[in-house]
């Protein structure tokens, strides 16, 4: 066989260094395979042949026409994830060779610029969350949530984590899943029914008993509203002596407090708003920050770039350090077995903060904010309730519709617009009549106003 | 490969050090930003309406144009070295060509666009793709069925050993010790631990395989399972893997593949008919999806028989009208990250998979193992590497050398030979891996790396050795060709200079004394 991916399976090739090892046949080097376990024929996987570049892209183009694409509006759904505008820059740096076919740069003085990207990202996120340590990346949110709550173990040695009833799903589903092994309890703290923030009472409350490891928050929440008192859970965990754990969007952060700024000892975000595109749900980015703190940053998980100098004193670089918490050193006292992670993400998030810049930061999150706002305010023109809570908000928000959304989501649908996220089963107490909506730099006022006009249309005809 | 190669060398600055005048610059437009005035007049100001919850002063970000910023970071893709550069024969990581007709097609809008909670009736293409992506990767490991959740090796395993744990907690037995031997992927003692286990190591016999006779006395009651990857880390294949199966089935325990090291095998063995329960893959190693400098990867779990129960959701289903996600949970672990898992490399394996089809998926096992042989036989008669447990069995994806004769004889360490082979234009192997071999030098060069490559490989890895004996100093003091010379760790890591931030670097410039 001759091929364009495997260079020496030609006959001339093959021949030439079967003979120098000293084999007739390639199975020969199988020969302590147990007989009966060879497979006599080939794999049916595939198309049962292989294939042209031509004829996998025919093949893949058939796929692809069946998935529908919603730009023009861009889609209006949020759940965690919402369309963002990305840079052309930013694909074509990381599409760029010498970065996506790389390893983990275990050799740093041939991948100093990998290094030194990671390290920009490190920093930038840094600035923005006005936390000091940031790590090279997780998997997601979720995971950056899940192993936030796992090292809040490991640095108070208590077993419960208290959250927000009102916390992304998923998120709660995937930490509940990471913990099980452990035996960590997660409990929930029920919220205003008004603004939807945490019940401090029962925050209060749940933190006599001092067996608590940490405390999480989401700000802006998973269902778009601002949680205000942040200081107060901030002092309130650590008087018992818990630590604060905050989720945030990092797109909001030129508008709103960092969580630096209200003393969180571990912030987690979704980095997929800083250039990554949607990508059905993956890869994501799972931005992990501490502040400066021997005992945390001791027990961070992943990977580490920091700047060093040559041996000579004379040049700057930059390299992995503080590798002793990790699994290839550590093996199961490893702070976590994380290994592959997003550093293409991450590098794709670093060109994209490079390029938004100190300006461009604040004038995202303020433009987001605006139109956010301009869209709820347009669909409470029309008998929606929107936004459901009583609160500030940033980018989603729910919607309550006079009538079940399900109805109104199909038949959006069918006009090219994707809507918000059905609640009833991301959220069944809110009830089957709300949905998540999300509004971005993306959405222009026409964009909102077609929404709005197209919506009043529906209800009417629904009601 | 040529001789005389140099890496660039731009001394380029933080991208916090460029725009030295510190104008107002720009590198994004941020659309429809010219209504900005009037929104503010229908919905009022944020900063207002936030109070104590705005933020007064703006982050430290830089102010630069796209033309800086672009700049910058191809200059630092100038100073950096993947599979598209040269050889990256790095062990156990399976660095193989990342074929350029799966990043086009995995890159089209109708993809990267999709929002993860669309309606399945508008996403049906790409779970159709996804649907036949499992029914593949079940066959090629001989499992029922796989979940495409995790986003990485080390989390399919975390899945496979939470699934072994709630397997037996089901049937009522608290089973809380997992065996793995002790030349495994630090991942995978890593992974047991987080799933709540105490790890039993199990040695390596003189074999190079799994030690029988320490397998049988440290198996009992208390045996969760046994993770094993085969090929092992040392390219050896644990022929005696029927007994293993038998051995840990015989107390109760399941059998976990380790799929990092399938390349060898794909196509030619199956981890399901040697006995395994469950098998993660990594699709960023065996099916080439790039590894991005670290990631994204894909770390799809597979199971057999009542094990499929336990499999994270939600699963890829069929109806025999449409595609859809099955959340049905009864017994299983539950999600193991946030929606489906990592689509876009998972694209590119369906991708990969298609086009070489059965015969080159298995031409390129073949030719990969060919590869490595080749390479033993080309360092046969070199004294200063030597090839631990029994040199006589042909390896498979992948060979581990000491460096130790060479060590005794010149001073001249892995690392020092690790630098040397930079300096040459060569990547590194992997190296001081696995632990059980001293001065390890581990290297795989997949099927993608032309045979001159791999002679060019073996002949400068003779030249370093003989200039170690004439010239020690010289080889200790590479690398000069790359970008920076050797870094000092002892800096990079000691508690009054250690920099994980550019913040870090300000506060301290500032005279905070920040000790870690």
């Amino acid at each position: 066989m001759i091929h364009p991916w495997v260079p020496s399976a030609n006959e001339d090739d093959r021949k030439y260094m079967l003979k120098k090892i000293g084999v007739r046949t390639p199975l020969d080097l199988y020969r302590d395979v147990p007989s009966k376990l060879l497979l006599d024929k080939p794999p049916k996987i595939g198309f049962g042949k292989s294939l042209s570049e031509f004829e996998i892209r025919r093949i893949v183009e058939s796929y692809l026409r069946k998935n529908k694409v919603f730009l023009d509006p861009p889609p209006f759904m949020g759940g965690g994830l919402c369309f963002h505008v990305v840079p052309a820059a930013v694909k074509y740096i990381i599409s760029r060779g010498e970065f996506y076919t790389a390893y983990t740069p275990y050799q740093p003085e041939i991948n100093q610029g990998l290094l030194q990207a990671l390290f920009e990202y490190q920093s930038l996120i840094a600035d923005l969350f006005e936390m000091d340590v940031v790590n090279a990346s997780m998997y997601d949110m979720s995971t950056a949530v899940a192993e936030a709550f796992l090292m809040a173990v490991r640095v108070t040695k208590k077993k419960k984590i208290l959250v927000p009833a009102t916390m992304h799903p998923e998120h709660l589903s995937v930490a509940k899943t990471w913990l099980f092994g452990k035996g960590i309890k997660i409990e929930q703290i029920s919220f205003n029914s008004e603004t939807g923030e945490i019940n401090l009472m029962e925050l209060e409350r749940k933190l006599q008993s001092n067996d608590v490891a940490a405390v999480y928050i989401e700000n802006p929440s998973s269902l778009g509203f601002i949680e205000r008192n942040v200081e107060a859970i901030s002092d309130l965990a650590h008087k018992h002596g818990a630590l604060f754990i905050a989720g945030v969007d990092p797109l909001s952060l030129g508008l709103i407090k960092p969580p630096g700024r209200y003393n969180a000892d571990i912030a987690v975000a979704e980095g997929q708003s800083l250039g990554l595109g949607l990508n059905y749900g993956g890869p994501l980015l799972g931005i992990f920050a501490v502040k400066w703190d021997r005992r945390l940053i001791r027990q961070m998980p992943g990977r580490l770039i920091g700047l060093t100098q040559t041996v000579d004193g004379k040049e700057r670089g930059f390299v992995m350090i503080l590798q002793t918490r990790e699994q290839h050193i550590k093996r199961e006292k490893a702070t976590s077995n994380i290994t592959t992670n997003e550093a293409l993400m991450a590098i794709a998030a670093a060109v994209y903060l490079s390029l938004l810049g100190r300006e461009g930061i604040r004038k995202i999150s303020r433009i987001i904010w605006l139109r956010s706002h301009y869209a709820a305010k347009r669909l409470s023109e029309i008998g929606v309730r929107a936004p459901y809570f009583n609160n500030e908000f940033f980018k989603e928000f729910v919607a309550v519709f006079p009538v079940p959304y399900r109805k109104i989501h199909r038949a959006l649908l069918e006009k090219n617009i994707l809507g918000g996220l059905p609640l009833d089963k991301w959220c069944p107490w809110i009830g089957p009549n709300a949905a998540l909506f999300c509004v971005t730099e993306a959405h222009s006022m026409r964009d909102i106003d077609l929404l709005v006009d197209v919506l009043n249309e529906i209800i009417g005809r629904v009601k | 490969m040529v001789e005389g190669w140099r890496q660039a060398r731009w001394r380029e600055p933080l991208i916090y050090e460029l725009n030295s005048v510190k104008a107002k610059r720009i590198g994004f437009i941020i659309p429809y930003a010219d209504e900005e005035e009037k929104l503010v007049k229908i919905v009022g100001k944020p900063e207002e309406k936030l109070g104590t919850m705005y933020r007064d002063t703006p982050p430290e970000l830089p102010s630069l144009s796209e033309v800086e910023v672009v700049r910058h970071y191809v200059r630092l893709t100038q100073m950096s070295y993947g599979v598209d550069v040269g050889p990256v024969p790095l062990g156990s990581c399976t660095m193989k060509f990342n074929p350029k007709i799966c990043e086009e097609l995995a890159s089209d809008p109708r993809l990267v666009n999709l929002h993860p909670y669309q309606d399945e009736d508008t996403v049906q293409g790409l779970l159709e793709m996804l649907y036949l992506l499992e029914r593949w990767l079940a066959e090629l490991t001989g499992m029922d069925r796989c979940s495409l959740q995790p986003p990485a090796g080390a989390a399919g395993e975390l899945a496979g050993a939470l699934m072994i744990k709630k397997y037996h907690l089901d049937r009522g037995e608290n089973r809380d010790e997992m065996l793995v031997p002790d030349s495994a992927h630090g991942t995978n003692p890593a992974s047991a631990a987080m799933a709540g286990f105490k790890v039993v190591r199990i040695p390596t016999s003189e074999k190079g395989t799994i030690d029988l006779e320490a397998l049988r006395s440290a198996v009992s009651e208390r045996t969760a399972g046994l993770m094993l990857t085969n090929p092992n880390t040392l390219g050896v294949f644990e022929e005696d893997i029927l007994e293993v199966a038998k051995i840990v089935h015989d107390v109760g325990g399941l059998l976990y593949y380790d799929g990092a090291n399938l390349n060898a095998i794909m196509g030619i063995v199956r981890p399901g008919d040697m006995g395994f329960d469950i098998v993660h893959l990594n699709i960023h190693k065996t099916f080439a999806a790039p590894h991005g400098g670290g990631g994204p990867g894909a770390g799809v779990v597979c199971a057999k028989g009542e094990l499929v129960d336990y499999l994270p959701r939600p699963l890829i289903e069929f109806d025999g009208r449409k595609y859809y996600w099955d959340y049905t949970c009864k017994k299983c672990i539950g999600r193991i990250r946030a929606y489906y898992g990592n689509i876009i490399p998972l694209v590119k394996a369906f991708i990969y998979i298609a086009m070489l089809g059965p015969e080159g998926l298995r031409e390129a096992a073949l030719q990969s193992v060919i590869n490595t042989n080749y390479f033993i036989a080309l360092l046969k008669d070199v004294q200063d590497y030597a090839l631990p447990f029994d040199p006589q069995r042909p390896r498979k994806h992948e060979v581990v050398y000491t460096a130790e004769p060479l060590k005794k004889a010149t001073g001249v360490t892995a690392e020092d030979v690790a630098k040397a082979l930079l300096d040459h234009g060569l990547h590194a192997p992997t190296i001081y891996f696995p632990p059980i071999v001293n001065e390890a030098l581990m290297i795989e060069f997949t099927e993608s790396e032309p045979r001159e490559n791999i002679e060019f490989y073996a002949k400068t890895l003779k030249e370093i050795a003989k200039m170690s004996h004439e010239s020690p100093q010289r080889i200790k003091s590479c690398p000069h060709n790359t970008s920076v010379g050797r870094l000092d760790m002892r800096y990079a890591n000691h508690p009054k200079t250690v920099t994980p931030t550019y913040r870090v670097y300000r506060r301290r410039v500032k005279g905070e004394k920040l000790v870690l």
